[in-house]
């Protein structure tokens, strides 16, 4: 299968305290997937670390290799930035920039060189379809982002990391702050967003992973535990520690 | 990708430079008083009344008047910041005179202190009618100046002592005001003094004020009361940049500053020493 | 509780809230002061007079009370401040919570202090001896009391209000936003310049305001260093900064220094003066305390 991540012994670490431990796991293209495990256990860290947005952390040391379409991203010729705009991210809290809806879909694109009037519009609708909500602000593009309902800014904030045009989404708990109702429409994008983009999730929400990834990885304590197709971890997990976690009995 | 390392280098710079560039400017512009001032601070200019002869002047009477007129605004304004410092915290809170009152503080701490030098005038030597230029009338001007630092200071101070303080004394069946007078001041004095130390060595800087209020420009003998005519090491300052010799503008006045600029820091130092000493002696 | 003890505790109460209220009393009678020395001012000398008036010979004859040169004066200070004391503020404030380490911070922010707190008949004093000669040598035209130093100095000494200000409300923006605009590539000055300040823009706006503000009532440095030449100065023409001007302030410290009588005209429209820069002041700071206040409820 096509591997678009190859992590090899990735290891981060804040200061002395580890981050994560010596991660090995491959992620592939067009498919979900999951990042589960207790807070703390560095889910998160694994995921920024995907994009080099862990970098901005102070004191961060990171070895080990993450092969991005085979190229090693840490390798010193690799542009953070280029990185970034191949591999999108979507955070916890919805973050819409306090501009208008408009400017906060363009941002990314008009850093990357777009200055074009029409092409900006026309990636701003694309990316707003493709977040389903083009329709509730097709009307209202110049106001600001952050009259929009929290659910409406997450899928602003999705569009915005679409419009890059990435080969890559990351989605940091993404539903972590909205209603059910709003939260089940974001899983329903993020399993629409797999035709054309990979998309990594790290959640809380153990259903969520089982839902909408066709892998998951769990984690524990900075270490990978278990990774493998999503049904084969909830049906027979190997390790006893998955088992208990994903029946709720720790974590 | 190298070329946009150093621009994000040179905006990094930029803003460093922003930073240090006062800081540097003053530095040297200090640098070259401090300089100009070695050849001329003695214990004669320290001893001696002004003189129209360079070598001769001194700052004995400024600096008396200056010192008399500081320990007074710190007799007259810690009672009552203090006491209304206490009002508002202990007794105000929630009220709405508090509120007004606390807006109206940081109003008064936003006007010019020119302003304050027409408000002694007016009130002090027109409404009052105590004498122009003497030290009481100065001390009174500046106790109004710094009085919404020194409440804002002794404010703080009393609102960081433990609620539990105040509730075990009055379980043990103190009275309110017994609990503050006991428990809630012994606690905050470290703080309010740091904050009237560092009022009143703003307040020794202030020279609008004092020439609105009418202190004297030059004169050759120390105040001898609170009723007698004064001057302040500030005004001294000014008049000796506005004289023509050059002896006064790069000698005196630079020996002046330096006078002055060594009480402020020496009480800025007291201050820090203060709460360091405190700070290690009573820990939550 | 007896009862004398009782009434002590009340006794002790009521001067405890005279000594707040003591305050108020403060405002209530700088406001009576000013307001009644001007009505008696403007009997003698008509508000049109007084707001439209081009000349300011209040000691001189033939007397004219026009405010107007003072008033350009105290403008030309405040705009060379602010076009120093501005982006200094604004760029220390961004390095000073973007870029400076902790324990950088903990040794400049301090040193930065110290700027606002030297007194300003020194800085009066640096100008006129120091900085003016240093000047003279670029512009040999530059006279020995200029509204060019003084604004120099006085925008050195405001500096840290911006740049204290501004650091707070860079530092309320959330930093998922500056995360944000790191995922989407863009570089750090870039985060900085098109997300951190447009987020923070009220509170900056807020501390340009309240700079401004002491630049209008600061004193001793322009009396010294602007010198006392009441003149309806062009802002916009170089060679007006090169010469002595006469801000509001300086003139009432002329005013103040002469040995004008009580009752005299001059000696009122001291207080004249005085409610002009005190009905500025307060609006600059009421302005300023509005925008801070739309600031804090932008990110809750």
């Amino acid at each position: 299968m096509d591997a678009i991540f190859d992590v090899r012994n990735l290891s981060v670490y804040y200061g002395d305290k580890i981050g994560i431990k010596d991660v090995s796991l491959q992620i592939y293209r067009n498919k979900v997937t999951a990042v589960i495990g207790p807070s703390g256990c560095g889910k998160s860290t694994f995921l920024r670390t995907l994009n080099r947005l862990v970098e901005l952390v102070e004191g961060v040391r990171i070895e080990g290799r993450v092969l991005f379409d085979g190229k090693n991203i840490f390798d010193r010729d690799v542009d953070p930035v280029e990185l970034r705009r191949r591999v999108g991210m979507v955070f916890q809290h919805p973050n819409p920039f306090p501009k208008s809806i408009f400017e906060n879909v363009a941002y990314g694109p008009k850093i990357h060189g777009i200055k074009d009037r029409e092409k900006l519009q026309e990636i701003v609708e694309d990316s707003l379809k493709k977040a389903a909500l083009w329709d509730e602000v097709k009307d209202r593009l110049s106001e600001s982002a952050l009259g929009l309902s929290g659910g409406q800014q997450q899928r602003l904030c999705i569009a915005r990391a679409i419009a890059t045009n990435p080969e890559v989404i990351l989605f940091d708990e993404p539903t972590s702050a909205l209603d059910p109702i709003a939260s089940s429409k974001i899983e329903e994008l993020m399993i629409e967003l797999k035709k054309r983009y990979t998309v990594i999730v790290v959640t809380h929400n153990i259903q969520q992973a089982a839902r909408i990834s066709d892998y998951t990885a769990f984690f524990w304590m900075g270490e990978l535990v278990e990774y493998d197709r999503t049904e084969k971890i909830f049906e027979y997990p190997e390790n006893e520690l998955t088992e208990r976690y994903i029946t709720g009995r720790v974590g | 990708m190298k070329t946009e390392n150093i621009s994000d280098w040179l905006f990094m710079m930029l803003t460093f430079l922003a930073t240090v560039f006062g800081i540097v400017l003053l530095s040297a512009l200090l640098v070259m008083t401090f300089y100009e001032a070695a050849g001329w601070l003695d214990i004669q200019f320290l001893t001696s009344p002004p003189s129209r002869f360079p070598e001769k002047a001194g700052i004995y009477p400024p600096l008396l008047g200056s010192i008399m007129m500081i320990a007074l605004v710190g007799i007259f304004s810690v009672p009552v910041g203090v006491g209304a410092a206490i009002f508002l915290e202990e007794y105000g809170s929630g009220k709405k005179i508090t509120k007004i009152i606390e807006i109206n503080i940081s109003n008064l701490a936003a006007v010019p202190s020119i302003v304050y030098g027409i408000l002694g005038l007016g009130l002090f030597v027109s409404t009052m009618h105590l004498k122009p230029g003497i030290v009481l009338v100065g001390s009174l001007t500046l106790t109004l100046l710094i009085l919404p630092i020194v409440i804002v200071a002794s404010q703080e101070a009393i609102r960081s002592v433990p609620g539990g303080l105040r509730e075990a004394s009055i379980g043990l069946g103190a009275t309110k005001w017994q609990t503050i007078r006991n428990v809630v001041l012994p606690s905050s004095i470290p703080g309010i003094l740091t904050g009237v130390i560092l009022a009143l060595s703003r307040a020794i800087g202030e020279t609008a004020p004092l020439i609105m209020i009418g202190a004297a420009t030059t004169i050759f003998t120390a105040p001898k009361d609170i009723f007698s005519p004064f001057s302040a090491l500030p005004m001294q300052i000014f008049m000796w940049t506005d004289m023509p010799k050059e002896e006064f503008l790069y000698g005196l006045a630079p020996a002046g500053i330096v006078v002055l600029l060594a009480i402020m820091l020496s009480m800025n130092a007291i201050a820090i020493v203060l709460r360091n000493h405190y700070r290690k002696k009573l820990r939550w | 509780m007896d009862r004398l003890s009782k009434m002590k505790e009340r006794i002790i109460v009521l001067f405890l809230a005279l000594c707040a209220v003591m305050t108020l009393f403060v405002t209530v009678s700088i406001i009576a002061i000013l307001l009644g020395e001007s009505l008696l001012f403007f009997s003698k000398v008509s508000p049109v007079e007084f707001f439209t008036g081009t000349r300011w010979t209040p000691t001189i004859k033939p007397y004219s009370f026009g405010v107007l040169p003072l008033v350009i004066g105290t403008l030309m200070i405040t705009i060379g401040a602010g076009l120093i004391a501005i982006p200094a503020g604004i760029l220390s404030a961004i390095y000073l919570s973007e870029y400076a380490s902790e324990r950088t911070r903990n040794v400049l922010k301090p040193m930065l202090e110290i700027l606002a707190g030297i007194p300003t008949v020194v800085y009066g004093f640096f100008a006129f001896a120091y900085i003016t000669p240093y000047l003279k040598k670029i512009f040999p035209d530059m006279q020995a009391y200029n509204a060019l130093s003084a604004s120099i100095v006085v925008g050195i000494m405001i500096i840290p209000i911006v740049a204290s200000i501004s650091e707070d409300a860079i530092r309320a923006v959330p930093r998922s936003l500056r995360e944000a605009g790191y995922a989407l590539g863009a570089r750090k000055p870039r985060v900085i310049l098109t997300i951190v300040i447009p987020s923070a823009l009220s509170g900056i706006v807020a501390s340009f305001i309240l700079g401004i503000s002491r630049a209008v009532g600061e004193t001793m440095a322009v009396t010294i260093a602007a010198g006392r030449t009441p003149r309806l100065a062009n802002i916009l023409n170089p060679d007006d900064w090169m010469k002595s001007i006469e801000t509001m302030t300086a003139a009432m410290v002329e005013i103040g220094m002469s040995d004008v009588s009580g009752q005299s005209v001059a000696y009122k429209s001291l207080f004249a003066i005085g409610l002009t820069l005190f009905a500025m002041t307060f609006a600059l700071n009421t302005v300023s305390y509005i925008v801070k206040m739309r600031f804090r409820e932008v990110y809750r």
